[in-house]
């Protein structure tokens, strides 16, 4: 009977309010927007959420600092490299750690691996939510070679909890590197095959050109980071504005699109893994010898204060911001969530747009529900 | 010759060059010391903007934090947008500091300048049931972070266009990340379909869950 409630149209209009999602796959999650139609185009969108919370930052306060890594990794969790990255850095930046270089070069190489897997799984599910299929399986292969290397590394292939503060748990295992070359050094050309499947395709373009399109100008003001602020034409990336890891070192391009729009969003991604496999490949290149692991006290006891640090989470600026109070708990552990922020932009991008469109925008935002309900 | 017989280096081999020092990873880490930044450049802008609304200001770990009149943020905010180039609001957050006798929540601004690149952390310090002024007019991104703080903390930011929660759920009872809220949760009332899910048990036959 509910459901019927909210069918009903406006009595003084032809609009009518549904609910799209939570049970929804193109939702992506358990993503609700609730719309308001006029006939097939959307007078209006109001994003709800909340549906997958389990209070990930009220369990941070009981647990150690090493302890709470694993709760990052079931934050974004088609990226748990990255979030790893960010928690031990904010840490490390509040105790004043400086990690040895091998455990940098460790480091950027699993977050550039999660950044091509995590844009595989985008690149897979959005075109498949469009209606092109075959890009799915192809994408899920190269993945699955990823989460193969992950598991050779951590023994872990999604929720990888595989740093630690100070520093890297283990070494790389021997042959890891050559492994990790061979899939990068043939992975251009799987990019390639799929941009020949969608760049110049007729319904790809008609059904990404000039959809879900952002100013530059709104796409700052709606806090937008990450693609969906790069495809509007802005060039800002953490890992060049306030390098971290050591980034300095290696020598890639920020890609950046003109219109602002679904395709864009598309063609900033596809750059983005080119440009992950040219800073893997400089990273096994010059890989420096050494220990991987700082020299930092057992029990992890960071001093009274505050900080924050972020990182280019393969969605955009993930960040932690940590207030201590000399205990080995921390007192106050909160997220900035890319995607959180990033939907909140869904209104102003669909807004006259059909509910086809919808399901594009949904796709080219990139969102996890991991991370925006916590 | 034992071990203590053998003669020690001659005098005449070069002496040992001093040991280089060691990298940093092998050294204690460099525990940060917070500063006072009253004169530190980015707190001086401000002073200048908004005279008299700067309390208190320091640094630590490289973050500047300024903590400002609770009751000029929106002044202090609109003035760092558009005097001082702070268009972006990277965070807003809060933490509870229970007992404080001078209000006891921190609400927590967090922002970036694209000119030079630099950041800037502004802090309130709020009581409970007081009403703080909502940013969403200078930065529409604080749309959705101030839910968030409000459904989490239980903090009123007044003139807000629609102040929901927004991480749990409308009529959800309690503020989850206050400190005196216990972690192991607290009876929600999530048992609205009593047929359905009967207390200690599954769904029984004939419920609507079949």
């Amino acid at each position: 009977m509910g459901n019927l409630e909210a069918l009903k149209p406006f009595p003084d209009s032809e609009e009518m309010e549904i609910s799209f999602g939570p049970q929804h796959p193109a939702t992506h999650g358990v993503l609700r927007v609730l719309l308001r139609l006029d006939g097939e185009r959307i007078v209006d969108a109001k994003p709800v959420i909340g549906y997958l919370h389990r209070g990930t930052e009220k369990i941070f306060e009981r647990e150690t600092y090493n302890g709470t890594i694993p709760h990052t990794d079931r934050l974004d969790y088609t990226a748990a490299a990255t979030n790893n990255q960010a928690l031990v850095g904010v840490v490390e930046k509040i105790m004043g750690v400086t990690v040895p270089p091998r455990a940098s070069a460790v480091r950027v190489l699993l977050a550039e691996l999660q950044r091509i897997a995590s844009h595989t799984i985008w690149l897979g599910t959005h075109a498949l939510d469009i209606g092109a299929q075959s890009p799915f399986f192809y994408t899920f292969e190269e993945r699955e070679k990823i989460l193969d290397l992950f598991e050779e590394y951590c023994g872990a292939r999604l929720t990888l909890n595989s740093m630690r503060v100070g520093g890297q748990p283990y070494d790389l295992p021997d042959g890891w590197t050559d492994r990790c070359r061979t899939f990068v050094d043939q992975f251009p050309a799987r990019v390639a095959e799929w941009e020949r499947l969608l760049t110049t395709n007729r319904i790809w373009k008609l059904r990404t050109v000039g959809v879900g399109v952002i100013s530059a100008a709104n796409a700052v003001e709606w806090g937008l980071t990450g693609p969906p602020l790069r495809g509007s034409g802005v060039k800002w990336d953490i890992r060049k504005v306030f390098p971290y890891d050591r980034y300095e070192q290696y020598d890639f391009e920020i890609p950046v699109g003109a219109n602002g729009d679904t395709y864009d969003r598309y063609l900033v991604r596809m750059e983005e893994m080119r440009q992950s496999v040219r800073i893997i490949q400089q990273c096994l290149a010059k890989l420096p010898d050494g220990p991987v692991m700082a020299k930092v006290p057992k029990v992890i006891k960071p001093p009274k204060g505050e900080a924050y640090f972020s990182v280019e989470s393969p969605k955009g600026e993930l960040g932690f911001y940590v207030v201590s109070d000399g205990g080995a708990h921390p007192y106050r552990l909160h997220v900035r969530p890319a995607c959180f922020i990033n939907l909140q932009a869904l209104p102003e991008m669909v807004r006259g747009l059909l509910v086809a469109d919808l399901i594009a925008v949904i796709g080219t935002l990139d969102i996890v529900l991991g991370e925006i309900d916590r | 010759m034992t071990e203590q017989d053998k003669p020690t280096a001659p005098a005449d081999t070069p002496a040992q060059p001093p040991a280089a020092p060691k990298p940093p990873w092998e050294e204690k880490p460099v525990t940060p010391v917070p500063q006072d930044a009253r004169e530190h450049a980015q707190v001086r802008e401000i002073a200048a903007a908004v005279p008299g609304a700067v309390i208190a200001a320091v640094e630590f770990a490289g973050q500047v934090t300024v903590t400002v009149d609770r009751e000029r943020i929106v002044e202090v905010g609109r003035a760092c947008k558009e005097t001082l180039g702070y268009a972006f609001l990277v965070d807003l957050t809060a933490v509870d500091w229970q007992d404080r006798p001078e209000g006891r929540f921190d609400v927590v601004y967090w922002l970036h300048r694209h000119a030079d690149s630099v950041r800037l952390r502004l802090k309130l310090q709020v009581g409970v049931d007081v009403e703080v002024a909502s940013v969403t007019g200078v930065w529409k991104v604080a749309d959705w972070m101030e839910r968030e703080v409000f459904d989490m903390f239980g903090i009123y930011f007044g003139g807000h266009p629609n102040l929901e929660r927004i991480l749990t759920w409308e009529g959800f009872s309690g503020h989850p990340l206050r400190k005196d809220f216990p972690l192991e949760g607290i009876d929600t009332g999530a048992a609205v379909y009593p047929d359905v899910f009967p207390p200690g048990g599954g769904p029984v036959a004939g419920g609507e869950g079949e």
